[in-house]
């Protein structure tokens, strides 16, 4: 699931200066399970939003916003709500607020921001694990990840930084590539880092080459 | 011969090489670096210019050593990954070597956070291990990283650091082996503050071979405070001092003195260790202390070659 955290109150008030009237986009799926966008969020929001003087002409809380013919459906169903809007809030993850964007005729805005991709387990809410490079070198890392967990991308780690297995960024932040050492010593393979990973292939990745087409 | 730069002529003849390191002003201040390089030049073999160390902006390295390199002094350009991908990285290693800066340093980098632009973006395209792969095949295959050719000589002298003391401790002397195979001719170490520890992680260096591979310099720091070395401790990432040194410091009449004096004392201790071929003295924002350790470790006078 795609975990999201709603934005503070104070930087959605600044999307609305301007407008008097919204129409808002919640969602049943990732954002209702971190409690970012599901219907009691998208309510509170809608209270919030009315006690500053902003009118609400309607809202929906869609099954997966980010299935196109789903909310297609679902925003023919609530057309004349948000055509008298002058805008969309969209509380769920990135995913999500550009489905409605690509659908609707209105200015669009994030209520969320989308923090990871995370598994459905409670403790991938920490850290991200795959940022989709495109060209996945787990095979090399004892399938520890270090593009996403490593704040330098670094496939031939650790940097001089790493300390007490801590990243120099922060305490909270463990170390990936003292991760990876750890493993790969306990399998008995920790020869595999003798091999130097030779540089990226970035184009691949949407992190930061070109979009990338899919099938 | 790889490139001919005066580091790499003083320890492949054997001698026992000083290196420095100036750290640019926040400013296009050219001065700056021209006083600390001449009043180092006699002092040493080669000055190495930091690249927007602690990911705070600083006039640039290569400028800085094309500097250097006007007051005659031997100049070590420090790349970090974090600033440049590899396309900048290679066009501003060309540039260095028709500027005649053929000693570079490859390094990770401090992460941006940590610095005064927090939000910038950092790079990252390359690590440092790659970087000194590129480096080499640009060298000695003539070859671009994308594997064209590149139009002219490109020598050399391709250097590394290494944290002896960061963890995990039991692979960072594989990390050394890496950096070795990946084509790094000298290694400056990060300062070392507890020589015993060092002195055993040399003996594992010379079990393995490494010391006929490849250049080690030894690093030292010589802290003028107190506040200096809790700073270090507590907020320099790869830095390890010991909490011994910062009860001497506070005990001492002078901080500064003291510091000094710790420093020189490291130094003759670290020239006594086999397989270490220099030391390279850190004295941030302390420049002034420098002659008085290099003389009074005897390392005066410098190797004219």
């Amino acid at each position: 699931m795609l975990y999201s955290e709603q934005k503070p109150f104070e930087e959605l008030r600044g999307y609305f200066k301007g407008e008097s009237s919204l129409f808002i986009v919640g969602c049943k799926g990732c954002a209702e399970g971190c409690q970012s966008g599901g219907e009691a969020q998208v309510k509170e929001i809608k209270d919030r939003l009315e006690k500053e003087g902003k009118k609400v002409t309607g809202f929906t809380v869609i099954d997966m916003v980010c299935d196109h013919h789903l909310s297609r459906l679902k925003l023919a169903a609530h057309q004349k709500a948000v055509s008298e809007a002058d805008s969309i809030l969209v509380m769920t993850c990135g995913a999500g607020i550009q489905t409605i964007a690509e659908l609707a005729d209105r200015i669009v805005h994030p209520g969320c921001n989308t923090i990871s991709m995370g598994g459905a387990h409670a403790e991938w809410k920490e850290a991200e694990r795959c940022l989709e490079c495109g060209d996945c070198l787990l095979e090399f890392t004892g399938g520890i990840c270090p593009i996403a967990r490593c704040s330098k991308h670094l496939l031939n780690g650790p940097c001089g930084g790493s300390k007490n297995g801590k990243c120099e960024v922060s305490a909270d932040i463990p170390c990936a590539w003292q991760l990876i050492v750890e493993r790969l010593t306990a399998l008995g393979q920790l020869s595999r880092l003798e091999k130097i990973v030779p540089p990226k292939n970035w184009s691949v990745s949407l992190i930061a080459g070109r979009p990338v087409k899919r099938n | 011969m790889k490139a001919g730069t005066n580091l790499e002529k003083v320890l492949e003849s054997g001698a026992f090489a000083v290196t420095t390191e100036v750290g640019p002003a926040k400013g296009p201040l050219a001065s700056v670096i021209e006083k600390k390089g001449e009043m180092l030049k006699p002092y040493c073999d080669a000055i190495n210019v930091t690249d927007n160390q602690s990911a705070v902006v600083r006039m640039s390295s290569w400028s800085s050593c094309v500097l250097l390199k006007r007051l005659g002094v031997d100049p070590v350009m420090q790349i970090v990954v974090r600033d440049r991908n590899r396309l900048a990285i290679q066009s501003d290693v060309l540039g260095a070597v028709a500027l005649g800066i053929q000693n570079i340093l490859c390094l990770s980098g401090d992460h941006q956070s940590i610095g005064n632009h927090p939000q910038a973006k950092g790079v990252y395209d390359i690590d440092s291990i790659q970087l000194i792969q590129m480096l080499k095949n640009m060298r000695d295959e003539r070859k671009f990283q994308c594997g064209e050719e590149i139009a002219g000589e490109m020598p050399l002298f391709i250097g590394a650091a290494a944290n002896p003391f960061a963890s995990p401790s039991e692979y960072r002397l594989l990390r050394l082996a890496k950096k070795v195979k990946a084509g790094a001719d000298f290694i400056q170490t990060q300062a070392i503050f507890d020589v015993a520890k060092f002195a055993r992680w040399m003996e594992s260096v010379r079990e393995r071979g490494l010391d006929k591979q490849v250049h080690i310099l030894a690093g030292v720091i010589p802290v003028k405070s107190v506040g200096m070395a809790r700073y270090m401790k507590d907020k320099v990432a790869g830095i390890y001092i010991p909490d011994g040194f910062i009860t001497r410091l506070e005990g001492a009449k002078s901080a500064k003195e003291e510091g000094a004096k710790i420093c020189l004392e490291t130094v003759e201790q670290l020239k006594g260790i086999k397989g270490v071929h220099g030391i390279h003295i850190m004295a941030v924002a302390w420049e002034e202390v420098v002659p008085g350790i290099v003389e009074g470790a005897k390392l005066l006078p410098r190797p004219a070659l």
